[in-house]
């Protein structure tokens, strides 16, 4: 194994073209919200009943793989694993831009955007979206540190000190990300402690599909050499991760299955809740996770780099169905006030609530995307992040 | 953990049996009592823990139809105004709810707001503090420093919040409505501060119906602890354990 040289990507044609099409997406999201901000939230889908929309899952999806991204590095630094460690500069900056990308998408959709300087200055202790803040600005912090400390070699005496941190940092981030849900004792679909550890999951999940397909493009547009040693190990383990999601999918349903006052949220969600129940079966259990796993694993198809992008792709897909079955899908049950009753109200309670996502809500969300992409290809335009080559003699400690 | 608060009634009563002699309540006849009203504090005392305002709603009293307390609290607080929203974009502060048993047949019909928990979801999940409880129990919105994350309607058990979607005008002094931020019940804390009833509760009374009685639940004298202790009431979602406010008789 050779001594991996980083080298700056971009600077041609199609740099900057990828650059202006990002730029063109992220002034949509802006116009967005200009406008949700502008007229209130009135012109969205949102209202009183599915409070939370089109924007959430996007940002949501978008903190919840940042934290997975990094993992790649945190194989490199804190498992020692040789074949991860010249990836974990890229691992590094696509954790700091996803997060970058999904904050934005969760600050513009704030009912009052303009105050997030009382969000920075008034902390309530006992909410975890208190602490979710020290949280995603703390794992910046110490994810710039880790990057500088690879890059800079006067403090790479701290790199594995960096690392370790950022790694248990990304641990309870996604924790604190999860009990937003787990915590919510109000709602049937919520209040469940296994959110927290499932989210931990899925980020491995979505944060890593991400990373290959980043990984994948950049190598190619740069034509850079790419092995198929790290290609291999990363998808193998990419397919343990959607494993370990379906496992924790399963236990959530089928400990509520269990317990008869969650009948109603579980049989709504599996069996009758229409856009809902499709996008679970169909969108994140066929399509985002079993499709992606035979994809990887069959041997006609795991050996392909197009294959291997597809079931990446799939697997992103059926991380925002995951999310929007969790998110909108959660809030569309009604809430239990009354078990035992048919509850009729002028406010909407004991019904099913439908949720539309408006064009600027989901443009808003796109955007998200459009900054993290443009984050990571303006990053490693400036910052010598990318290796020159993961050919498998650079990138393979067991090559031959 | 935090431990509930309940009134000690015994101490209470033997403290001020004197001044309740004097102010609260005087028997006329046997059955027949005679309560004083709600006392209002002096602006720039603070608002003391010692009392514990609450409601009792009595569904037996309330009429499936009547939408009194309704118009009133809209009324008030100059609710259903915006131009645009939708119909399940509009602010509510306080519903009617009809139920229908779905084993027994029986119905029943009741309002619903929001319920002044002792210890509010909505409180402990607002990352601001904007979501607040006073130290006589009402549960308000600092609209000075909600940020609109609507995290407090997620955690609501009794969906008792709206989220403003457009921007108002004519609002009223004492409910400075504002695009952007959640809102809900107030329990009329400006009428409160006064020493008078909420809106809802008033129009009940004048309707004939008086389903809802407001007062103070610390005070042994008043005429709602004196009910909740004679009568059986219940919680709204009373597994969760957050000691409403407001509590229920006859469902």
């Amino acid at each position: 194994m050779k001594k991996t040289q980083f080298m700056e990507i971009g600077g041609g044609k199609g740099f900057y073209g990828l650059l202006a099409l990002l730029g063109a997406v992220i002034v949509a999201g802006l116009g967005a919200f200009f406008y949700m901000e502008h007229t209130g939230h009135w012109v969205t889908g949102m209202d009183n009943q599915i409070v939370w929309g089109a924007p959430h899952v996007f940002a949501i999806f978008l903190i919840v793989a940042a934290s997975g991204a990094l993992n790649v590095a945190s194989i490199g630094t804190v498992f020692g694993k040789k074949m991860y460690q010249p990836l974990a500069r890229m691992s590094a900056l696509l954790a700091i831009a996803l997060l970058i990308g999904g904050l934005t998408v969760l600050v513009l959709d704030l009912g009052r955007p303009d105050r997030l300087i009382v969000a920075m200055t008034h902390y309530n202790f006992k909410s975890i979206f208190a602490w979710n803040i020290i949280l995603y600005n703390g794992f910046l912090a110490l994810v710039a540190v880790y990057i500088w400390t690879m890059l800079d070699p006067t403090v790479k005496k701290f790199y594995k000190m960096a690392g370790f941190a950022a790694f248990v940092w990304r641990l309870i981030l996604t924790t604190g990300t999860g009990s937003i849900f787990g915590w919510l004792v109000a709602r049937q679909a919520y209040d469940a402690a296994i959110f927290a550890p499932m989210f931990i999951v899925m980020s491995f999940s979505f944060g890593l599909a991400i990373f290959l397909l980043v990984t994948m493009a950049t190598y190619n547009w740069t034509n850079r050499p790419l092995g198929d040693a790290v290609i291999r190990r990363l998808k193998n383990l990419l397919g343990v991760f959607v494993a370990g999601v379906l496992f924790f999918v399963a236990v959530y349903h089928l400990s509520n299955l269990y317990a008869t006052e969650h009948h109603g949220v579980q049989a709504f969600i599996l069996r009758d809740g229409g856009v809902f129940t499709q996008a679970f079966w169909f969108g994140q259990i066929l399509l985002g996770s079993l499709l992606p796993l035979a994809l990887l694993y069959h041997p006609a198809t795991g050996g392909s780099r197009f294959w291997i992008g597809i079931a990446s792709a799939l697997i992103i897909v059926g991380g925002f169905a995951q999310l929007f079955v969790i998110l909108i899908g959660g809030q569309a049950y009604p809430l239990v006030m009354f078990p035992g009753y048919e509850v009729a109200s002028s406010f909407h309670d004991g019904v099913i609530n439908s949720y539309s996502p408006s064009l600027p809500e989901l443009v808003l969300g796109f955007s998200g995307i459009g900054v993290a992409m443009a984050m990571m290809v303006v990053g490693m335009k400036v910052l010598r992040l990318a290796p020159a080559s993961l050919a498998d003699e650079v990138a393979d400690p067991h090559h031959k | 953990m935090s431990e509930h608060k309940q009134p000690d009634l015994a101490r209470r009563e033997l403290l001020g049996r004197g001044a309740a002699m004097a102010a609260a309540g005087v028997t006329l006849a046997p059955g027949v009592m005679l309560y004083g009203v709600a006392q209002a504090k002096p602006a720039d005392e603070p608002v003391s823990s010692k009392v514990r305002w609450g409601m009792l709603v009595d569904t037996t009293k309330c009429n499936s139809g009547c939408n009194a307390c309704v118009e009133a609290c809209d009324k008030e607080h100059g609710l259903g105004n915006e131009q645009h929203s939708r119909d399940g974009q509009r602010t509510q502060y306080i519903r009617k709810v009809e139920l229908r048993h779905k084993f027994t047949g029986a119905t029943h019909s009741l309002p619903v707001m929001c319920q002044h928990c002792e210890t509010p979801p909505c409180v402990d999940v607002c990352p601001t503090g904007a979501s607040f409880k006073r130290a006589d129990g009402i549960v308000l919105v600092d609209r000075h420093i909600c940020i609109g994350c609507r995290y407090c309607m997620m955690a609501c058990p009794y969906k008792a919040r709206s989220f403003v979607h457009e921007a108002l005008t004519d609002q009223r002094p004492h409910t400075p409505r504002g695009k952007g931020c959640v809102e809900s019940c107030t329990m009329c804390v400006h009428r409160v501060d006064e020493g008078r009833e909420p809106a809802c509760v008033e129009a009940c009374a004048a309707d004939g119906s008086r389903a809802i009685i407001f007062g103070d639940l610390n005070d042994p004298n008043s005429e709602i602890a004196q009910r909740v202790k004679t009568y059986a009431s219940s919680e709204i979602r009373a597994d969760l354990g957050l000691n409403t406010g407001v509590r229920y008789q006859g469902i």
